[in-house]
């Protein structure tokens, strides 16, 4: 999950306790036409809080991101390619920096959103817990995770709330030279020499499953799914990305002659969706709740980036700072 | 436990895993400055969104390497958002054309049906 809107169905009370009806009205009348909602708006206290979550860990998907596709700037092979995952991975950081901002404008301090990320109170993408053992994985990742990522931001660009479409539309530009990129370094591992076959192969095998659980588990209907999908916060079910994905890539991946380890896949052509395997559920909330190979390392880097640099940040700050809520 | 990592610049930093965290103070990140680009000369110059900075010319480095990445600007200004005065939304009805404002609209004056009526009067 990029950060998809998710209410606990669990809930006891009404999540539109304490609302002003007249003003809900008129606010759910607004998104109804396709008018956006700016940051001093009248909005709904879940509708605000949802949104600052997703945005949020969004954000945190695209700091942490840059972690396992970092580890192969070192030895990335060749000069070009080395600048050009340098370039892809500073693009990450800067994608973080967007979606900070536009979580801000919602009224969460970015002190208050990394201090969230290093207590690990703040979640982000599951698939980042998972290492990238050789250049080959970072060729997986940069094609198949940032395509289920441009799909999901292509969806999510297209709700209500103004900041975050308008940081989505910047980052959905960049992010179509990470994609080529991806399939270029994965073409020319599986038509290159049998090693390179078998290692972009591997690489496949290790990624599909974390690749499955990207979009998330199937979501069960619910009024208040029912509430986020009219408020234009959740834009698609999480099964209707993963089908668009697998539409897209599948025949992709099969035209390369690489095996997907999943024997179940096909293409229904009566319903004209995919059949598959369920993933592991199971693991996947073990390794979103602590439990995966690379959590502990994910965010023990980031608070080392943090606490070394913060001497820089008190000698630079100056007298009679005043912080006021970004604009838009 | 210091980490071993995949990534050589992660080991090399010899980062401890146990390390307890000191949370981030208040004006840790400073504050934020709106950033307006210019796509080319002769454009007018648009908002494309915020930096953290301690000071405008900081503000200025961060804002080229975040809204200038990919070509596409030839000037950037930087403001400080708290210098920024804006208007409300729930104010927005005083932007209303009221009807009674028709005489700004060019559509309001219609000469034709009037030099009509003269040519008409001309010939008869």
């Amino acid at each position: 999950m990029y950060g998809n809107a998710y209410i606990d169905p669990n809930q006891q009370h009404s999540i539109l306790e304490g609302e002003d009806m007249e003003k809900l009205a008129a606010f759910e009348a607004r998104i109804a036409q396709g008018d956006k909602i700016e940051p001093h708006d009248w909005m709904p206290k879940e509708y605000r809080k949802q949104l600052i979550r997703m945005i949020e860990q969004h954000a945190h998907s695209e700091i942490i991101g840059s972690l396992p596709e970092g580890t192969w700037i070192t030895r990335a092979p060749g000069f070009r390619r080395k600048l050009a995952l340098m370039a892809k991975v500073q693009d990450e950081v800067g994608h973080a920096q967007l979606l900070y901002a536009a979580a801000e404008t919602l009224g969460k301090r970015r002190e208050s959103m990394i201090n969230d990320l290093i207590s690990g109170k703040s979640k982000y993408s599951n698939v980042f817990n998972y290492p990238a053992p050789t250049w080959a994985d970072s060729a997986v990742i940069a094609w198949l995770i940032d395509a289920g990522a441009i799909i999901n931001q292509v969806t999510n660009s297209k709700g209500s709330y103004g900041p975050y479409c308008r940081a989505l539309d910047r980052i959905c530009a960049e992010e179509s030279f990470h994609l080529k990129y991806g399939h270029d370094n994965v073409v020319f591992l599986a038509t290159g020499t049998k090693v390179q076959r078998q290692m972009v192969q591997e690489a496949l095998t290790r990624w599909w499953p974390p690749i499955m659980h990207f979009f998330g588990p199937p979501d069960k209907s619910s009024v208040h799914g029912e509430i986020l999908m009219r408020w234009k916060v959740k834009m698609a079910s999480n099964d209707d990305m993963r089908q668009q994905f697998m539409n897209m890539y599948v025949p992709k991946i099969w035209d390369l002659g690489l095996q997907i380890p999943d024997p179940n896949l096909r293409k229904n052509e009566q319903t004209g969706k995919w059949e598959y395997t369920e993933p592991d559920w199971n693991e996947f909330k073990r390794v979103i709740n602590g439990d995966g190979p690379c959590n502990a390392e994910r965010l023990a880097v980031r608070r080392t980036a943090e606490e070394r640099h913060r001497w820089v940040r008190r000698a630079i700050l100056g007298q009679g700072v005043e912080y006021v809520t970004p604009l838009a | 436990m210091i980490i071993q990592s995949l990534d050589p610049r992660v080991t090399r930093a010899r980062i401890d895993q146990e390390k307890e965290f000191q949370p981030l103070d208040q004006l840790d990140q400073f504050e934020t400055y709106e950033v307006f680009h210019q796509k080319k000369r002769g454009q007018q110059h648009s908002h494309v969104g915020i930096v953290h900075a301690p000071n405008a010319e900081l503000a200025m480095v961060f804002a080229k390497e975040q809204y200038s990445r990919r070509g596409q600007c030839v000037n950037l200004w930087v403001v400080r958002t708290r210098d920024v005065f804006i208007t409300e939304y729930e104010d927005a009805d005083i932007f209303e054309t009221t009807p009674a404002k028709l005489h700004r609209e060019a559509e309001s004056y219609k000469v034709m049906d009037r030099i009509q009526a003269y040519k008409e009067r001309q010939e008869a």
